[in-house]
């Protein structure tokens, strides 16, 4: 954690689909710097709450502010300020590497001479020289996953959103996925992240998990572990998620 | 008794991109022309001379990345992809002549969600049983213990279904043709902890029921909950065994080691000259020396001159250590 200052803001947050309530007066904040883990069961509500906070979505009520600007209000200038990756989407197979760079920039409003110099350094920085013009359908997986986050970087977010950014990765690639992800943070760029893999939950700054659509326990995975008295983060979870689990 | 017989199965498919020969496809290659870069080799391989057994009634996992090749691996076993070499059979059935007594006598469960996401449940579950010529009833107890927990939604659209109870519909319907082996391909990926652990004991109780199940995760700490297991990575087998009989045969000691400050930890690690190996490990790092008979109290000396605070302790190897060994020693 770098500062006090709080990049994301979220208060007595709610989110509902019909009857159903999705997200149940969320109450967080996130600070610059920090890496943050959003944790909890399938269908606890991860995925609603990230959307609000992308600017995708909006509540039923609540406040909430991601760099701040409000949710509801200024959608696209939250979206300005963000970068986002997921497993599932992250790079066009069928383009290169540079094209991708390209086209990200160009989405992400990046002028031609800065998409150049930020392309010129990502590839070097990745070590991926020989594979600038190789489609991104003929890299390796790890690498995807590398050049992914690193496109989600490009231009310069405060904050960037990963959602399982590492699932199926081969354990050497994903160490070297959160090397990336602690440089980003020693940066000053906040990351907010979701995962399946407990071991990364240790990795967190701080951890909220939820179960229900509520926030069941927030703190660092240290206060955690001694809280619910576990040894591991693994614990933690399935002590917290057991109890509500009301899916079948 | 053997129940799958696998030997030197090798598999490659064309990259994608390579064969098309749309406007695009063509402009891209003559691009590529120009600035000298060769687009040979446009083949990929997912199986490299792949070889294992599994006997009958047992839980064998293969654990890897996505790409390892498990996805082609079991469609060769359930006879929907043919192999480009080698011999493989289920049950003393040859995967490619008699593939329709293969299609009888296992269940599969593909890891993309593939039942009729317009069905409902019953329906998607009639259908599996009228296309192998059963019934539900037929079947039922065999089914009974999983999909009893999803009956009470039976009128529900498949497509409706949360994760965890299309999981269940899943398996029920890979399972009501009373199959001799179930194929699982990466039932548990992307879903939570608590979820797999439910979904693990499941498969358990099928396994005393006398089912072979061979089942792919990428999950590593799952490799435990299997009797025996395959870590495979880039189309090769790394290693089989049970998964004491692989964590035995890492011959290096691991030390735990967690300070204040894990950066800088590392950083410090790996400019220490018996450095093998140091990589993050939940809430440690775990340390490989390149001396084996390195003594503790040498470790953490060092340690503690740069880091006083930092714990040291030697724990016994992970399956994930002995997958990272087995990768940087292929590499």
């Amino acid at each position: 954690m770098n500062g006090t200052e709080p990049i994301i803001k979220v208060r007595d947050l709610v989110k509902k689909f019909g009857n159903f309530t999705a997200n149940d007066r969320l109450s967080f904040n996130v600070y610059k710097g920090e890496i943050f883990g959003f944790l909890g069961a399938n269908g606890a509500g991860k995925t609603t709450a990230m959307k609000i906070l992308c600017g995708l979505s909006k509540p039923t009520s609540g406040e909430a502010s991601v760099a701040g600007y409000d949710v509801y209000r200024e959608p696209n200038k939250i979206k300005n300020c963000i970068g986002y990756m997921s497993q599932k989407f992250s790079l066009y197979e069928d383009l290169t590497v540079k094209e991708n760079i390209r086209f990200f920039g160009g989405i992400y409003g990046m002028d031609r001479k800065k998409i150049k110099i930020k392309s010129q350094q990502l590839i070097d920085k990745l070590g991926l020289t020989d594979a600038a013009d190789k489609l991104i359908a003929d890299l390796p997986l790890g690498w995807r996953q590398k050049l992914a986050f690193s496109v989600a970087l490009v231009h310069s977010p405060e904050i960037v959103f990963l959602d399982e950014p590492t699932s199926g990765v081969d354990p050497i690639t994903r160490r070297q996925f959160w090397t990336l992800i602690y440089e980003a943070a020693s940066q000053g760029i906040t990351i907010f992240l979701t995962t399946h893999y407990m071991d990364e939950a240790e990795y967190c700054d701080r951890i909220s998990i939820m179960v229900d659509g509520r926030i069941a326990a927030l703190d660092t995975p240290k206060k955690l572990k001694e809280q619910f008295e576990a040894e591991t983060m693994n614990e933690v979870f399935i002590r917290l998620a057991r109890t509500g689990v009301n899916e079948t | 008794m053997n129940n799958v017989q696998v030997e030197n199965i090798s598999k490659s498919y064309k990259k994608a991109g390579s064969s098309g020969n749309t406007p695009i496809d063509k402009i891209k290659k003559a691009k590529a022309r120009q600035k000298g870069i060769s687009l040979a080799a446009d083949e990929i391989k997912a199986l490299d001379n792949v070889s294992f057994q599994v006997d009958s009634g047992e839980l064998f996992g293969f654990i890897g990345p996505d790409g390892a090749g498990k996805t082609s691996l079991f469609r060769i076993l359930v006879s929907l992809l043919v192999p480009d070499e080698g011999k493989a059979s289920v049950c003393g059935f040859d995967v490619v002549k008699d593939y329709k007594k293969i299609r009888n006598i296992t269940g599969y469960m593909p890891g993309k969600f593939s039942l009729y996401q317009d069905l409902t449940v019953e329906e998607n579950l009639t259908f599996f049983a009228t296309i192998f010529g059963t019934t539900i009833q037929e079947n039922y107890h065999l089914i009974k213990d999983i999909y009893s927990q999803i009956e009470a939604f039976k009128d529900r659209r498949a497509g409706a279904l949360s994760g965890g109870m299309k999981q269940k519909l899943a398996l029920s319907c890979a399972m009501i043709h009373k199959p001799e082996i179930l194929f699982l391909d990466e039932p548990t990926t992307g879903v939570d902890a608590v979820s797999r652990k439910e979904f693990w004991e499941m498969l358990h109780k099928l396994k005393t029921a006398g089912i072979t199940i061979i089942v792919s995760t990428p999950y590593m700490d799952e490799a435990s909950l299997c009797d025996r297991v395959a870590l495979i990575q880039g189309g090769s087998i790394l290693k089989i065994g049970t998964p004491s009989q692989i964590i035995a045969g890492f011959e290096k000691p691991v030390f735990a080691i967690r300070s204040d400050n894990t950066h800088q930890l590392i950083s410090d690690l790996e400019k220490y000259p018996e450095c093998e190996s140091v990589y993050p490990f939940g809430q440690y790092l775990h340390f490989i020396p390149k001396n084996v008979n390195i003594l503790i109290d040498t470790l953490s000396d060092t340690i503690h001159e740069s880091h006083p605070e930092a714990e040291v302790f030697q724990v016994k190897p992970d399956i994930e250590d002995c997958f990272i060994n087995l990768m940087k020693e292929k590499k």
